[in-house]
């Protein structure tokens, strides 16, 4: 592998050693949380929309996501190895015939609509994020149990 | 003044740094660069080291080149150059110069062959306007326009800005900042373009428009030495 590559890749490890990036494709709606940094503080934001088109590869790709907000159409490109995103999820899959749906720029209300993808693919998919949410949201609980435990244990400590 | 280093061009890429924005990089490669012979004041008239780097085939390598890498005891160099040192910055023959030289966040000037154009139009080379696309302009679209005056002068001055070769000329971009250097494998990140192919020798320097931070090594960052930190504890050492 050459050097360039070789950079590239461990970035790309970094970020995915801090966060899953899911499948998804333009057509899906997504919802990606950007962190934001307000003078000292910093939160998270979610931008939700529909993913109109990815780009480039590698560590280079990017995805766009396209939403209309007070009736004026916003659209925003993340970088997919972008620091400052702290996860993508996808919301729902949506069946589409082309790569760029740039056409939806045209379009508002009722033709704007994409048709849910209820393909075997995009169910797999689907429970297979569930799954992963899953299994997340059980360790994350886990892992409260286990400091409650060890709270207890220590007052009991304390307490003799 | 500290001296250089002969690095080379590997390619761009990109890095994102703490506040998660991203810097576009040229990442350079050190291969073997060594000290190949010093010139000092008493025999050359002025101080200087002089380095090598890459590997050259020996049966590529001229008789007399053989020579002066022999009486270094270095292997044969693709690529050699001069870098004036001050005389408490002499580094000895033999030495290898590794990345840390240099550190990340200062400023250097780096010194490459640019890309060649080939003969191109006043337009490409100088960033002429041409000419109109419409309004009865035929044929001479991306013409130069005229060259002079008329009878007197008579002839068009020197330095005219016409047609010509471009590029593959020695090109010398100053203040890149150094995002990252990687010792083991030899690889110093700098922000933004550098002139030259990927592949092709480029020398890099400190800055001179910018001091050089009190943290890079001096002499220079050396294979085998103590590294960056101990030296600046004895330049403190030093200092005190």
């Amino acid at each position: 592998m050459d050097l360039i590559r070789q950079i590239e890749a461990e970035q790309a490890e970094k970020i995915e050693a801090q966060r899953t990036i899911p499948q998804f494709s333009p057509g899906d709606t997504v919802r990606v949380l950007v962190r934001v940094k307000e003078g000292s503080r910093t939160r998270t934001q979610a931008f939700d929309g529909v993913c109109i088109a990815r780009a480039g590869r590698g560590l280079h790709e990017n995805f766009t996501v396209r939403k209309i907000s007070y009736g004026e159409g916003i659209e925003r490109v993340f970088p997919l190895y972008s620091p400052i995103i702290e996860g993508v999820e996808v919301l729902r899959r949506g069946k589409v015939r082309r790569a760029k749906l740039y056409y939806l720029r045209e379009r508002r209300g009722k033709s704007a609509r994409i048709v849910e993808d209820t393909r075997v693919r995009a169910r797999r998919l689907n429970d297979a994020d569930r799954k992963a949410a899953a299994d997340e949201r059980a360790r994350v609980q886990a892992e409260k149990d286990a400091a409650k435990q060890e709270a207890a244990k220590k007052e009991e400590g304390g307490a003799e | 003044m500290r001296s250089g280093v002969i690095a080379q061009k590997v390619g761009m890429t990109r890095v994102y740094n703490d506040a998660g924005e991203h810097v576009p990089v040229t990442v350079l490669q050190l291969k073997n660069c060594q000290v190949v012979a010093q010139r000092t004041e008493e025999k050359n008239g002025y101080t200087a080291v002089q380095l090598g780097a890459g590997l050259s085939k020996v049966k590529n390598t001229t008789k007399a080149m053989r020579g002066h890498f022999a009486s270094a005891s270095v292997e044969p160099k693709m690529k050699v150059a001069e870098f004036r040192v001050s005389a408490d910055n002499m580094i000895d023959v033999g030495a290898e110069i590794t990345a840390d030289h240099f550190v990340s966040g200062q400023l250097v000037d780096v010194t490459g062959t640019s890309i060649g154009k080939g003969f191109a139009g006043a337009m490409k080379r100088h960033n002429f306007g041409g000419l109109f696309a419409t309004h009865g302009v035929s044929i001479s679209h991306r013409a130069h326009g005229s060259t002079g005056q008329n009878q007197n002068p008579g002839k068009v001055f020197k330095n005219k800005k016409m047609a010509g070769h471009m590029g593959q000329t020695r090109v010398t971009t100053q203040n890149l900042e150094v995002v990252a250097t990687d010792e083991a494998r030899g690889v110093i990140m700098l922000k933004g373009a550098v002139p030259g192919s990927k592949g092709s020798w480029i020398l890099v320097r400190d800055a001179i428009k910018a001091p050089v931070p009190d943290s890079a090594p001096r002499p220079a960052g050396i294979k085998g030495s103590a590294g960056a930190a101990d030296n600046a504890e004895a330049s403190n050492e030093g200092a005190e």
